[in-house]
């Protein structure tokens, strides 16, 4: 492999292989120079050590690769992290921070179709979709007569924890199937007319379904705890399309087990791909494998995201998706 | 009031049977071994009927009651009742409009995310333990897909007002075009399925919508596209729809309805991108009950000669 030319022009490091970069790689090889990590023989430290001192700019999946203050340390030239992700809970914003890295992620892409499964779930656990899917299919329809009745969605109060991109989006939606919108988040947003909550706790009390959207950080792990559930309440609905540690899912799994709370929608766990066994007993809880945001045209929308970054990086203008005061 | 007969041919709310109980009498044939024989025994006694989506009054059951004065459907859709013998003897037919609007609606959407996004497959992936083996695999954004809305009445709109939210695109086939509506219309159910990705039946069943999506239809919306039908199952050419499925012809269906309730092709069972409903449209605590008041409200104001709340044109 050529010694690392710092002159090269729009140099894009890469770490890891991905589908993305593949879609990528054959739109924008004439564009950018890419820097492959696991095409070197050399262990990945020695290969940045040698090769990637002057690097601007990496695009990463931090789910595959964490980035870790020891990997930035190895990259002394680094302007700008592309996460093909909107969760940046495994990247280290405090050394990105004392560093001075830009970052831009894929927040605005994703945001349609997290959206659109949080409102799937809600929709499913509500109405009762795949516990009557399954009851057809089993054949109790024929035997077994009618249906149990579900819950009707319109008139609820939908209490979203996070009112970022994903967040709104939700919100958006929900308003259109006249559910009332509350909210709860690091700061209260003047540009939208949703009460907003300071507190969680309070939050919970005051809606019909929780919607957790939010960031996965120190602060808001096991936010969703014994305390906010039993203020969501006996006819209270959790869906969850952000991390699994936002709740203390040990303590979301008693709830449900014992009816203190109504159902679940749950896209996220704490242990991935590990699922309580006990959820499985239940018909009110639906479940889904972290796939929020696989949806073929994401991929597509993501790549030319990450492409449209690189191109406003490389003649300085404004990123597209740059995560501010992260 | 109590002895007005008011016939219920079928269970269908025991919240409703409690409240006609308590106003009316009652006639509940299930609850006897010969239900037949039962309903001639009542037959000069019965000034009612109260029916629902499965269960109506056809010209045979009218004649049979000489008394019958009202028929009112514990539904929006009333294909079940003779309207024609009901003009003709001047039988008054009321239904359960507006109440259910959004249930059915909401459904609609959720069917349509449920067979987009496949959440009662990958529910499945999960529970089996196949998730511990590797992740589930893409599937379809919903978000900006054209939605076609057969029939623009109140379901319609409640349906294209829920996708807008969703930056869907929205256009229609009717009877007649909407002058005021934005929508983008389509004077044939075929080009309307040729232009979108996701078909939705909202619109009655009359002899003129039996079978409205036929093969014709099927093919035109094609291996993408996917059928939600929240309408009645003989809207659908249902033989055509299962080939078209198992043939991969057509993209996926959601239904909430079939040709011969409770019976749903076997055939659709293996099929992943189908997802399959006992008739629920409407089928929430809180719009049951509000039907409910609305049967026991109607047949009230009838008989107390005061004027109908939701009388059928």
């Amino acid at each position: 492999m050529a010694q690392d030319n710092p002159t090269q022009p729009h140099q894009v490091l890469l770490l890891l292989p991905s589908h993305c970069f593949t879609a990528l790689e054959s739109k924008a090889s004439h564009k950018f120079h890419f820097l492959k990590a696991w095409d070197s023989p050399l262990p990945q430290a020695q290969f940045l050590q040698s090769h990637a001192t002057s690097s601007q700019v990496l695009l990463s999946f931090p789910k595959e690769t964490p980035i870790t203050a020891q990997l930035l340390q190895l990259l002394p030239s680094l302007k700008l992290l592309i996460t093909i992700s909107a969760g940046l809970d495994r990247v280290d914003l405090a050394a990105c921070r004392a560093r001075g890295v830009r970052i831009a992620n894929s927040s605005p892409i994703f945001a349609g179709d997290v959206a659109d499964m949080a409102v799937g779930l809600f929709l499913d656990v509500m109405r009762k979709i795949s516990a009557a899917n399954r009851y057809v299919r089993d054949g109790f329809w024929v035997s077994g007569g009618d249906f149990v009745l579900g819950s009707k969605v319109g008139g609820k109060r939908v209490g979203i924890v996070g009112l970022g991109h994903i967040g709104l989006q939700v919100a958006k939606r929900l308003e259109a199937f006249d559910c009332k919108i509350l909210y709860n988040s690091r700061k209260e947003k003047p540009s939208v007319s949703y009460p907003f909550y300071s507190d969680v706790c309070e939050l919970a009390a005051n809606s019909d379904v929780l919607v957790i959207c939010c960031a996965l950080t120190a602060q808001t792990r096991h936010m969703i705890n014994k305390k906010v559930l039993l203020a969501l309440g006996r006819e209270g609905v959790i869906v969850n399309v952000g991390r699994g540690a936002i709740i203390d899912e040990k303590e979301m799994v008693q709830c449900l087990v014992q009816g203190e709370i109504k159902g679940a929608g749950l896209d996220v766990f704490e242990n991935e791909p590990q699922v309580p066994k006990e959820l499985f007993e239940l018909d009110n809880v639906v479940l889904s494998p972290h796939k929020a945001v696989l949806t073929a045209d994401c991929f597509t929308d993501v790549t030319d995201l990450a492409m449209a970054n690189l191109e406003a990086f490389f003649s300085n203008k404004p990123l597209l998706s740059e995560v501010v005061n992260y | 009031m109590e002895s007005i007969g008011v016939l219920m041919p079928i269970p269908m709310s025991s919240y409703l049977e409690q409240e006609l109980e308590k106003r009316f009498n009652l006639l509940k044939p299930w609850t006897v071994p010969h239900k037949t024989q039962f309903i001639k025994d009542h037959s000069t006694s019965i000034r009612a009927i109260v029916g629902n989506a499965s269960a109506g009054a056809d010209a045979e059951l009218i004649a049979a009651l000489p008394k019958l004065e009202i028929i009112s459907s514990f539904s929006v859709g009333i294909d079940k009742v003779d309207l024609k013998t009901c003009k003709e003897k001047g039988i008054r037919v009321t239904n359960t409009p507006d109440v259910l609007t959004d249930d059915v609606a909401d459904l609609a959407i959720g069917l349509t995310l449920a067979v987009l996004r496949r959440l009662c497959e990958s529910e499945r992936y999960v529970r089996s333990g196949q998730w511990k083996k590797g992740g589930y695999k893409l599937t379809t954004k919903f978000t900006g897909k054209t939605v076609g809305i057969i029939g623009l009445g109140r379901i319609g709109k409640a349906v294209a007002k829920r996708a807008e939210a969703f930056s869907c695109p929205i256009a229609y086939f009717s009877r007649t075009e909407k002058p005021d509506s934005k929508f983008k219309y389509y004077p044939t159910v075929v080009e309307l399925a040729a232009n979108c990705h996701v078909l939705v039946v909202a619109c009655p069943l009359t002899e003129e919508t039996r079978h409205i999506i036929n093969r014709q239809v099927i093919n035109a919306l094609g291996p993408r596209g996917v059928l939600i039908n929240i309408g009645r199952g003989p809207h659908v050419d249902e033989a055509e729809l299962v080939s078209a499925l198992v043939e991969g012809r057509l993209g996926g269906a959601g239904l909430d309805v079939y040709e011969k309730e409770p019976h749903v092709p076997e055939q659709l069972f293996a099929l992943e991108n189908v997802v399959l409903l006992p008739h629920v449209g409407s089928g929430t605590v809180e719009t049951r009950n509000a039907m409910a008041d609305l049967v026991v409200g109607n047949l009230e104001a009838h008989f107390l000669k005061k004027p109908l709340l939701t009388p059928v044109a």
